[in-house]
């Protein structure tokens, strides 16, 4: 240990400029990374504002039970995990299908021009993203001009409880798959084309080329992304569902997060929403450690 | 046998490319309709756009520009640009003036407590504090309702500095012994070695953090309430979301509400132009910026 020390004052005298140049950061991310997480301890308070951490009392888990045991326990953890598993069943697999499909296109220019294309949506501000999602799907929008065509009744979908995941997933879909299709095109590039040329020899067709080569080139590619994203499942896209819902669609659009931005922030009950906060956190990480030991395991790859 | 797999797969063929760029096709259109539809409306004639509601591939005759003449007449909306051009610059170079250094240091091999500082780094990407204790530590601080809260929300970012160890550590460690013969400091080797050497992640990653603060919105949402120091986004929320004609002052409420429409479309644009106008310069770094965000770190 005093050895160990030494080395570092010896590192630390040879080195000076090093230290002094990590120190803003590291201070950075002490103050609004790690005192936030000292912070948690009022998840076990009756926080008040004005008596501050030390000056408040210890309720122990009280506000965890006060959460698991009310009425939006079950209706933001469900909401959270279907709009998540939705996310996972539909928006992972997009991108997929379509860096394959673009990969089929022998035309570059126009395989450029749909790849160019299919990036704009993921640059185009959450706010304005919300904007139009309420504009095509409200009463006089576009999709009720569809239905309204095909002869049934238009609706304002966008404020009916049982339309908003659909809405929420394909909208997701649009934003999200060309971006998200730029890692697996890459992949793609990146199987040897000898294999396809191997393949045609011994007579494999398109789709069995596509079965036995095309998919194994980059399913490590894609099982990493899944581990990813399973590690996400609890961080619903936030904004976005703050944007979209509204009181009468909270049945089926109020996430975890999203419920405590209302108690914490608006009703200002800190302690509580620490409380349901810290528990979303907590799923979240053991989500992570999870898929990163799987992803350990059963590829050779992780994240650390 | 060649040539039986050749008729095989013939015709079918055809068909699937052809499909193919078809649905390919209809993809793009779905990418790019929704945003040409608003630039569609924003120059249309705002009465019948009022009547007519729907989806807009062409502006409607005749063309108006009072949109655009009465969203440049807004006060609000010169503060919201200002602030947010504000943001995007200094956001940008604090970021980059904590990343770099941070990112140099602990891609270094002389640096012996390297390992430690990147678990420390590391640790922030898989578990926070979350929202209520962050937004607390801004409370206490002070901070609230200044335009640094804002600056500071996103002045560091462990993935970023994660990112650019990664580009940092594929430099050969030969030039900067070198350079430390010649009497370089760790300064003048950032600069003058290592950064020359690294333009295009640092390039991706400014870009990243520009468009990002260009288009964040929440922070500003709870942190600020003078509205003098609201970003755009925060404005156009007001408008697109909430439906509410606050921002846009009495001159525009006592218009006809044919134009308020009008006004909603133009303001969309117009706080998007800068992100589709760098677009075209930003869009050959994409695929290297997530390729270097794949590496492992």
């Amino acid at each position: 240990m005093a050895q160990k020390l030494r080395r570092l004052c010896l590192n630390y005298r040879q080195n000076k400029l090093l230290y002094w140049m990590l120190l803003p950061s590291v201070v950075y991310v002490l103050v609004f990374n790690y005192l936030p997480m000292a912070g948690l301890t009022m998840a076990f308070q009756d926080y008040s504002l004005v008596k501050g951490i030390f000056g408040s009392k210890f309720v122990g888990l009280k506000n965890f039970r006060e959460f698991f045991g009310g009425m939006y326990f079950g209706r933001t953890l469900s909401n959270t995990l279907i709009l998540s598993l939705l996310d996972l069943l539909i928006c992972f697999p997009a991108p997929i299908v379509l860096a394959l499909m673009l990969n089929e296109v022998q035309h570059l220019r126009y395989k450029k021009a749909i790849q160019t294309v299919s990036y704009i949506p993921h640059f185009i501000s959450m706010v304005v993203a919300a904007g139009l999602i309420k504009e095509f799907t409200n009463s006089g929008g576009v999709v009720a001009k569809i239905v309204e065509a095909l002869g049934g009744t238009p609706r304002s979908y966008i404020s009916l409880p049982q339309y908003f995941r659909s809405i929420f997933t394909v909208s997701q879909v649009w934003q999200t798959i060309g971006f998200n299709s730029i890692i697996f095109l890459a992949a793609l590039s990146g199987i040897n084309q000898e294999l396809y040329e191997a393949a045609k020899i011994d007579g494999a067709t398109r789709m069995k080329q596509m079965w036995h080569v095309t998919l194994p080139g980059i399913s490590s590619t894609i099982i990493i992304m899944l581990i990813l994203r399973c590690g996400a499942i609890m961080n619903v896209n936030f904004e976005k569902v703050l944007l979209l819902y509204t009181p009468s669609t909270y049945e089926t659009a109020d996430v975890i997060s999203t419920y405590v931005y209302r108690v914490g922030i608006v009703k200002q009950k800190i302690g509580y929403s620490t409380a349901v906060g810290l528990f979303n956190s907590v799923v979240s990480l053991i989500l992570v450690l999870t898929a990163n030991k799987l992803s350990k395991t059963y590829t050779d790859s992780s994240m650390f | 046998m060649k040539s039986g797999t050749k008729i095989n797969e013939g015709a079918p063929r055809y068909i699937f490319l052809a499909v193919n760029a078809v649905v390919l096709g209809l993809i793009g259109f779905c990418c790019l309709a929704p945003m040409w539809h608003v630039f569609c409306c924003s120059i249309s004639d705002p009465s019948a756009l009022a009547r007519s509601g729907g989806f807009h591939l062409l502006p409607i005759a005749p063309y108006s520009f009072d949109g655009y003449k009465a969203v440049f007449g807004y006060r609000n909306i010169l503060i919201g640009y200002t602030n947010t051009l504000f943001y995007v610059v200094f956001g940008v170079a604090l970021n980059l003036l904590l990343t770099i250094p941070c990112a140099y240091v602990l891609s270094r091999k002389r640096f012996l407590p390297a390992n430690g500082f990147m678990l420390f780094m590391a640790f922030t990407m898989i578990f926070s504090g979350g929202l209520i204790p962050t937004y607390l530590v801004f409370v206490k601080l002070g901070l609230i309702d200044t335009r640094l809260a804002i600056l500071l929300c996103t002045a560091f970012n462990a993935f970023n500095m994660v990112i650019l160890r990664t580009s940092f550590l594929s430099i050969p460690v030969a030039l900067e012994e070198s350079a430390l013969l010649d009497g370089a400091n760790d300064l003048q080797i950032l600069v003058r070695i290592v950064l020359p050497l690294s333009k295009a992640s640092v390039a991706v990653i400014t870009l990243f953090v520009a468009v990002g603060i260009w288009n964040s919105w929440f922070t500003s949402a709870i942190y600020l309430m003078d509205r003098g120091k609201w970003p755009i986004q925060l404005f156009l929320r007001e408008v697109l979301i909430n439906n509410s004609q606050k921002s846009l002052e009495a001159g525009v409420k006592a218009s006809a509400e044919s134009l308020q429409t009008l006004v909603k479309y133009a303001i969309t644009i117009v706080a998007t132009l800068p992100i589709l106008c760098v677009y075209p310069f930003v869009q050959r770094y994409f695929v290297k910026g997530v390729m270097i965000g794949s590496i492992k770190g």
